[in-house]
């Protein structure tokens, strides 16, 4: 079975349809580029996916575990009852580079990179501390000693982990910066090694270059670029047909809320089978060339 | 009061504003310290998602911000003993109820600029990195409010040092209160400028204080 799968995903604001009845696979290691004009539903499908938005229904699949399965309907309710600490395992599949990147102001690109990771370690610390305490009744001394061990283990792999994922991003040397004093493409540059601290089984992006002047856009798609592992699964929302064409395993063409054509890139980008998609790439070159 | 008729000094005037200035100190002390956090409970009562809740909290906060203060003293002094025949045995205790909940209330809501000011983006980048509620209101979302709400903080806290002078109309002995007294008593205006004084120097530090936090703050921008 794929490592990803999504089947018959829908979802609707009020009366207007975003997603109507969305299925894919993808194979671990895969790149997924989506592309489509705006409004046709690709960042909607990116966000029910990392549970920002409640599909309406379908299924959502990783690993052979199903992480989401509604039914039409299924009152709110209940499914407000299932959410939260739920959820909240479940997003962790999923990691989101977002397109205004949502850096934290207020704290240092390390500390960007590193919060999320420190608050998960503080639940696990907990559990591990109740086990020191029981291993070591009655010795205080010992106890706070292996506590402290403990703790500072936890956090040193975690900033190591953070570092290394810095210096693969090449922001090493500014990891005490804040984000304001950044460019935007650094700031993206962050924000991916944020999302990569986690190591999420799928890392999304809801265009990465939309919000970067043109001349900062490549070093983004470079660090996506490079990012490509055989472990490692993406799905690249994106209005960059070069990057779609040159980095993807595999092109979705979406419009009006359903897949309308998917493939390969050759397939897509070569020889589009439907009208949709070679009307939306002809106006792709030619927005090229107005350039 | 122990004082000769008719003269005094301007060290025994001291002297009394001072123990006057004490009681304003710790009435200004005692409402932040417990109108701070009180204004949070309110913001979050207003912003709930429950309609009953959130009306409730509305409702308090349009009477409160509404009426004034002085009448908030009065009625939080003699009413519980009009209504319910149990008088409020203190005088400082009174207004610095009606102190905590008249300034919760306004706090309540440059609390609420300050959340509602914060974008989505920021909430739902914690919810991705697998953030619960509380960690995101806490690690994420109160540090940018903290620095964005002291501007209008500074306003507030500078209204109540002054606005701690209307404890006088239940006879709390604070500094104007004790200033007017040397006024009318020994016919002198004096000691109401150097109770005034004693305002400016207080607001002047403060104001100082806001300053420096907003230059610790400064190290980032929202």
């Amino acid at each position: 079975m794929a490592f990803l799968k999504i089947e018959n995903l829908k979802k609707s604001f009020g009366s207007s349809e975003v997603l109507k009845g969305i299925s894919f696979e993808l194979e671990k290691g895969e790149v997924l580029a989506i592309i489509g004009s705006s409004g046709s539903g690709k960042t909607t499908l990116l966000r029910c996916l990392n549970f920002l938005e409640n599909a309406d229904s379908g299924t959502i699949c990783v690993a052979d575990e199903v992480l989401f399965e509604g039914a039409q309907n299924e009152n709110r309710q209940s499914k407000r009852l299932k959410s939260a600490n739920d959820i909240r395992k479940k997003r962790l599949h999923f990691g989101l580079v977002f397109q205004n990147f949502n850096l934290f102001p207020h704290y240092n690109v390390l500390n960007n990179v590193t919060i999320a990771s420190r608050l998960l370690a503080k639940e696990q610390l907990k559990q591990e501390y109740k086990r020191i305490k029981n291993d070591n009744k009655g010795d205080a001394a010992a106890i706070r000693r292996l506590k402290k061990e403990c703790k500072d283990k936890t956090i040193n792999s975690i900033e190591t982990n953070a570092l290394d994922l810095l210096a693969r991003v090449g922001l090493k040397d500014r990891c005490k910066a804040y984000p304001c004093e950044l460019s935007g493409g650094q700031c993206q540059r962050v924000a991916i090694a944020r999302a990569l601290a986690l190591s999420p089984d799928v890392l999304c992006f809801d265009e990465p270059t939309s919000a970067l002047d043109p001349e900062l856009t490549g070093e983004v798609l470079n660090v996506i670029r490079k990012l490509k592992s055989n472990d490692r699964t993406m799905i690249v929302v994106t209005h960059e047909m070069e990057f779609a064409r040159n980095v993807a395993d595999k092109v979705i063409f979406m419009a009006e809320g359903v897949i309308e054509e998917t493939g390969t890139p050759e397939q897509v980008f070569l020889n589009p089978k439907s009208e949709k998609t070679k009307a939306f790439l002809q106006k792709d070159i030619e927005n090229d060339f107005n350039d | 009061m122990s004082i000769n008729l008719l003269s005094i000094t301007f060290l025994q005037v001291t002297r009394e504003l001072l123990s006057g200035f004490g009681v304003t100190c710790l009435l200004f002390i005692l409402t932040l310290v417990l109108a701070l956090p009180l204004g949070l409970v309110v913001c979050f009562g207003s912003m709930s998602r429950f309609k009953p809740l959130r009306w409730l909290f509305r409702t308090i906060v349009w009477i409160i911000r509404g009426t004034p203060l002085i009448l908030q003293i009065i009625v939080v002094f003699y009413v519980p003993g009009l209504l319910f025949k149990v008088p409020l045995s203190s005088r400082f205790l009174a207004v610095t109820i009606a102190f905590v909940i008249n300034y919760a209330c306004y706090f309540s809501e440059i609390y609420r600029g300050g959340i509602e000011s914060i974008p989505k983006g920021q909430y739902e980048a914690g919810q991705v990195l697998g953030m619960n509620k509380t960690q995101i209101f806490f690690r994420i979302i109160l540090p940018q409010v903290f620095k964005r709400i002291l501007a209008p903080m500074s306003n507030e806290v500078i209204t109540l040092v002054k606005d701690t002078s209307l404890a006088r109309v239940i006879s709390v002995v604070e500094i104007t209160k004790i200033s007017q007294q040397l006024a009318n008593n020994y016919a002198i205006i004096w000691p109401l400028f150097y109770a005034g004084a004693f305002y400016l120097i207080f607001n002047g530090l403060l104001t100082v204080l806001f300053r420096y936090l907003e230059k610790k703050l400064s190290y980032y921008k929202i």
